[in-house]
């Protein structure tokens, strides 16, 4: 009886265990099931979340476009906007371009040096301003300066009623408020990138001659020579596509503020951040398009 | 509320008109006729519907069903050109006057003048230059009791009942046939109030336009309105005389003209 009575004991205690790891395992199983599909749920929602927003604005930028060939037109508008986004951020950019063109030239001297490649400080100064730096630094500047305003001034608007009263003026609120505002951005970021392009050189010309003893003549000769149309077409060409995609962030995320103060608020963070993250991919796909191999 | 054949052939005319955003319902089922050269006030507790139904008739927020005809014409199913023109004749008066801070008072006044009109309105309003704007913008704010010399401040130097009077005069500038007006008097002390709610009486029987006003104000209502309805749940629950308001018989109309904190309507509030 007492071995009997053991063996079943026993059994009872293996059937048990086993159940218990067979639930134990139903569950691991069903959690895991969860689980996944949490990740799949999520990565659904975020696939049609960033979908909606990339297509709402694409429909924004071109309803913004098609009012360029349809008139009335708004020149006061585009003249003001044009003043803010170039001719008022001069300072940012040149001071910005200005002291990256020194710190380039004083950089590649330290690496250079080791080598005996000093002579290519001036090669490498004005290519660096005019396909890269000149662009980008330019365009980051003018996104943390226009593109902010400019979502805080629509979304202002857009909360206070003031784009509904335009509306009631018999007044697009697109062709008045973001039409010009897009033109601007894509006219006055070449120039600016222009002038970013001369004081970048200007800054690695300074560096150089008078920290880092170069004769004016032959760094000038050098950056002459190392100096291409092409460097410089594409770097315009770059400036031009930065400054449409940084009036659209602040146009788009202004235009669609919502709740008052905070939402203009988080309205004019989305537009920097959008617009610099934007920036940089776009500064990618370009570079491989134009000077890929 | 109203019903059909009250007036031959109302300015204004709903029927049936729902919106909902998202569960909920904000209009249901609004019918409403709004005779020509009449000052119709339309009151109703916050959340009510009635900045939803005036946005509506403007075309700024489209109705899930029913029609909204302007001189016969349904602004719903109108073209953006053809509802372009018809918000034209339409000025309005915002809640907080919704001036546009980057422009000058005169320039504010005169923007519906200086905006580039629609081919049908271009024979009747021709546009005018800068020089000519300002001119008539300085005899609008002289209308509002404003001198001209505040055509040169910006918005943001005004008091808020300057700003409401701004507003008016930007509202009336073109001549609208139809004035809508959104809260008048929110905000303003009750002796500016009634100067704005004279103005706006002034202007609209001058102009011999059709106002629609909204607003909790009783005594702005009864001041400024002909005929009066209550909006309550997204419905028109009463309508009548604006002088009638305070009497009205209706014990909604009553609890919320009197402003008693018991009776029919409850407020929702969590404990």
């Amino acid at each position: 009886m007492r071995g009997f009575d053991v063996e079943r004991v026993a059994g009872y205690a293996v059937v048990r265990i086993l159940s218990c790891h067979a639930a134990a395992a139903a569950g691991v199983f069903a959690d895991s099931m969860n689980a996944i599909s949490d990740v799949v749920r999520w990565i659904g929602r975020f696939v049609i979340f960033s979908m909606r927003g990339a297509g709402g604005v694409a429909l924004f930028a071109a309803e913004g476009l098609s009012h360029v060939v349809r008139p009335p037109y708004y020149g006061r508008v585009f003249a003001a906007a044009l003043l803010d986004t170039g001719f008022l951020s001069l300072p940012v950019v040149a001071l910005t371009a200005l002291f990256s063109g020194g710190v380039i030239a004083l950089q590649s001297y330290t690496g250079f040096a080791q080598y005996h490649a000093q002579s290519a400080i001036a090669n490498i100064v004005v290519l660096a301003v005019t396909r890269e730096l000149g662009p980008v630094l330019a365009g980051l500047m003018v996104a943390g300066r226009v593109g902010a305003a400019m979502a805080a001034e629509i979304g202002t608007m857009r909360v206070t009623d003031q784009i509904d009263a335009l509306t009631t003026l018999r007044t697009n609120p697109m062709k008045y408020l973001v039409t010009p505002r897009l033109l601007a951005g894509l006219i006055a970021l070449p120039f600016l990138v222009m002038v970013a392009d001369v004081l970048g050189v200007a800054g690695g010309f300074t560096v150089a001659v008078v920290k880092l003893g170069f004769a004016p003549n032959s760094y000038i000769t050098a950056t002459l020579n190392a100096l291409t149309i092409e460097d410089v077409t594409v770097g315009l060409v770059k400036a031009a596509v930065f400054g449409f995609i940084i009036t659209l962030m602040g146009c788009y995320y202004g235009y669609n503020s919502r709740g008052g103060a905070e939402g203009v608020g988080s309205s004019t963070t989305s537009a920097v951040v959008a617009a610099s993250i934007l920036l940089l991919a776009f500064d990618y796909l370009l570079t491989d398009l134009f000077f890929a191999q | 509320m109203a019903g059909p054949g009250m007036h031959s052939s109302p300015k204004i005319r709903i029927r049936g008109l729902h919106k909902s955003f998202g569960e909920k319902k904000v209009l249901d089922g609004i019918d409403l006729d709004v005779p020509e050269g009449t000052s119709f006030v339309i009151i109703g507790g916050s959340g009510s519907g009635k900045s939803v139904l005036l946005r509506c008739i403007l075309g700024l927020i489209t109705p899930d069903s029913g029609s909204i005809e302007i001189d016969g014409k349904d602004i719903v199913t109108a073209t953006s050109r053809e509802r372009a023109e018809m918000i034209g004749e339409i000025g309005m008066l915002f809640q907080n006057a919704a001036l546009f801070d980057s422009l000058t008072v005169w320039e504010n006044v005169a923007f519906g003048l200086l905006a580039p009109e629609p081919r049908a309105r271009a024979d009747r309003h021709p546009r005018l230059n800068r020089t000519d704007a300002k001119a008539r913008a300085g005899e609008i704010l002289a209308q509002v009791g404003l001198d001209p010399s505040v055509g040169d401040l910006s918005p943001a130097e005004l008091s808020g009942g300057m700003q409401k009077r701004v507003g008016l005069a930007r509202a009336i500038a073109d001549r609208p046939e139809i004035l809508f007006f959104d809260e008048p008097t929110t905000g303003l002390d009750p002796i500016m109030g009634a100067v704005i709610d004279g103005l706006i009486v002034d202007c609209v029987k001058k102009m011999g336009a059709t106002a629609i006003a909204i607003t909790h104000d009783m005594a702005s209502a009864q001041r400024i309105g002909d005929e009066a309805a209550m909006l309550y749940h997204g419905r028109l629950i009463w309508q009548g005389a604006a002088a009638s308001l305070m009497n009205s018989g209706n014990d909604m109309v009553n609890q919320f003209t009197h402003g008693y904190r018991d009776g029919p309507i409850s407020m929702e509030l969590r404990r």
